[in-house]
């Protein structure tokens, strides 16, 4: 696909349901165009991981998706061997009495023994997406080995060789910035800082998304959303919570932000029991 | 940007690029070149375009973004000769003593040396002479360190635990059959420790002594160890102790603390802490008296999320050296219920007692 501006890809995004400001727009136009993976950093549910998908969608290409947690290792994102078909393998060769261990050894540790993980798939994989989520949850080790597979987008693996990408994936990586992730990855990728949306966007994003959403309530929830994120809260909520609150307000039935209904159903923008009881007790949703 | 050549192009970028890195932010030459790069698929004569080019490749997080968005205003409006240097606070060199009148000790004679060392170390840091706390620092630089550890994602050879597929098919293809099975376990790595030192003026005659604990800390183990100042901000100073040398480690730490011997607003430190980092798993060690100049509901807030993502809560109080101690100070008492250990923080003893607690929590 060609996408000849950020102006283009703004539009294209759009037709996805995507609302992107020129900043976001910029930084996915030139991560497509330099092939540079894109570090997203921002409070959650800004919409960071929502723009990997919607890049997929918009390319005609699949998602990848490494959701990164504590632990993580290289058996889990890059590759691991089916130990149990290896195994079978070997006594069945047992069985049958092959003797030529070299061979075995060519068979065994060959790419139909080999399970792909979410890094791998995404080198062979032409084109493709791949979303490494929430990097800031995983160890500092696992950043070294992700480097080293953005580097040169390949994978050495010592049995087998090394497999490259003919053309490198489109890479989003994820961070809500609970840890500082390592520079020199950074370094290797475009750096993006996503706000929360203004008033305005909002608004847009709500009537984008939900088309049976009055323009009454989008700009009544987009209003409490901004009040809500002035209040201090443990988790303020992001465009994905107001979202998924305005939904909940409309399978209610509600046309306009009534405070009763919105404190009935506040639990989809609030996840946190200390900010619901806050904002019932401050009367947040009254005001306005 | 109003220049067409290549040459133009890198000569406006080069000095853009110190412009920055003199305002604070760390743009280095790969990420200069990668500038370079992105303007290359970009119109050169929209300054927009060229703004978010120049974000996207030299800013590396939120706090470079204000700084980034003053050079450009600066650098491409022509007003490049104002700009200068902006060393955010400004900096004080302070040397930490003792308050004045709390030297009353200084003539007394010495005992024997012997038992010398064993009253030294349970002696009140805040009370000694100049000679007698040298000799305390001294020790507190050999302090042996160690810490508690954490399940690895890395595996070593074990003769029980799980299953180790990958040796055992190994093993086998080797003897050609499958003759026993091979084991791992998961290998180990000493655990986080997030320490908060209180610079503020009612904790000055322990700052220097507590720094110097938190060298050894950070000296022990420079991955796992991080350490902040709290006063009225929340500094980061774990690059500044990594110094082999307790001496220059401690000049550069004063030179960092922008608010030596103020109030305290421990609350709005921890939330400011909770927001742009993570105590997830580490052990969280609070070095203060709890004089709470902020609001302390806060501050109990702050420490009951602080308290669900951490391993342990331990708080280090100098008061609490001594058996009358109560903790009645609104700060205190609105941390208390959310810690796991209330410990001393007074004396040589207190401190190495703390060093054994982290290296076994």
């Amino acid at each position: 696909m060609d996408i000849e501006s950020p102006d283009k890809l703004i539009e294209l995004l759009d037709r996805h349901a995507y609302l992107a400001d020129e900043g976001l727009a910029t930084a996915a136009f030139l991560a497509l165009r330099m092939r540079r993976p894109l570090f997203l950093e921002g409070e959650a549910g800004v919409g960071k991981t929502e723009l990997a998908k919607t890049l997929a969608a918009m390319l005609g290409a699949p998602l990848i998706r490494l959701q990164c947690y504590e632990g993580l290792d290289a058996a889990q994102a890059l590759y691991d061997w089916d130990f149990a078909r290896q195994l079978l393998h070997l006594k069945a060769a047992e069985a049958a009495g092959v003797a030529d261990l070299a061979r075995l050894e060519g068979e065994i540790y060959g790419r139909r023994f080999l399970i792909a993980r979410p890094l791998l798939k995404a080198l062979e994989t032409q084109p493709s997406v791949l979303l490494v989520d929430e990097i800031d949850r995983a160890d500092d080790e696992f950043e070294a080995f992700l480097l080293e597979v953005l580097s040169d987008f390949s994978i050495s693996i010592p049995e087998l060789g090394t497999i490259k990408a003919a053309t490198p994936p489109v890479v989003v990586v994820t961070s809500n910035r609970t840890r500082e992730v390592h520079d020199a990855l950074k370094r290797r990728c475009l750096y993006h800082w996503l706000e929360h949306p203004g008033f305005d966007r909002e608004v847009a994003i709500l009537l984008r998304r939900l088309p049976e959403c009055t323009e009454t309530l989008a700009a009544q929830v987009a209003r409490a959303a901004e009040r809500l994120r002035q209040a201090d809260l443990v988790k303020p909520p992001g465009v994905a919570e107001t979202l998924d609150w305005t939904e909940a307000l409309l399978t209610l039935g509600a046309k306009e932000l009534d405070p009763d209904l919105a404190a009935a159903c506040l639990g989809a923008a609030l996840k946190y029991r200390e900010d619901v009881e806050r904002v019932l007790a401050g009367g947040l949703l009254h005001r306005g | 940007m109003g220049c067409c050549t290549v040459d133009e192009l890198a000569a406006t970028v080069t000095g853009f690029v110190r412009t920055l890195r003199a305002a604070g932010v760390a743009a280095d030459h790969a990420r200069a070149q990668n500038l370079l790069l992105a303007l290359d698929h970009l119109d050169v004569t929209v300054p927009d375009e060229v703004y978010w080019a120049g974000r996207l490749t030299l800013c590396a997080g939120p706090d470079d973004l204000p700084r980034y968005d003053r050079c450009f205003a600066a650098y491409f409006s022509g007003a490049k000769a104002a700009l200068r240097r902006t060393a955010t606070t400004s900096v004080t060199r302070h040397t930490v003593a003792a308050a004045d009148g709390e030297r009353h000790e200084e003539g007394e004679v010495a005992p024997a040396t012997a038992s010398r060392t064993e009253v030294l170390r349970h002696r009140d840091v805040a009370r000694l002479t100049e000679a007698e706390r040298a000799e305390v620092h001294r020790m507190l630089s050999m302090l042996s360190g160690g810490r508690a550890t954490r399940r690895s994602r890395r595996h070593r050879r074990a003769h029980r635990g799980p299953l180790d597929p990958s040796r055992t098919v190994r093993e086998a293809l080797r003897k050609g059959e499958v003759a026993r099975l091979l084991h791992r376990r998961h290998t180990t790595r000493p655990r986080r420790v997030v320490l908060f030192v209180d610079v503020s003026g009612s904790m000055a005659a322990y700052a220097e002594t507590l720094l110097r604990f938190a060298h050894a800390l950070v000296r022990s183990e420079p991955r796992a160890t991080e350490v902040y100042s709290i006063g009225t901000r929340l500094t980061s100073i774990t690059g500044e102790l990594r110094h082999r040398d307790p001496g220059t480690a401690l000049t550069e730490v004063s030179r960092a603390i922008p608010d030596w011997s103020g109030g305290t607003r421990l609350g709005e430190e921890l939330r400011e802490f909770l927001v742009r980092h993570s105590a997830r798993g580490a052990i969280v060690v609070i070095a203060s008296d709890g004089w709470e100049r902020g609001d302390p509901e806060l501050l109990g807030t702050q420490l009951a999320r602080l308290a669900r993502q951490a391993h342990r809560v331990i708080w280090a109080n100098p008061h609490k050296g001594y058996e009358d101690y109560q903790p009645l100070t609104g700060g205190m008492r609105a941390a208390l219920p959310h810690l796991d250990d209330l410990v001393a923080g007074h004396s040589l003893a207190a401190y190495e007692e703390l060093s054994e607690r982290l290296a076994h929590a």
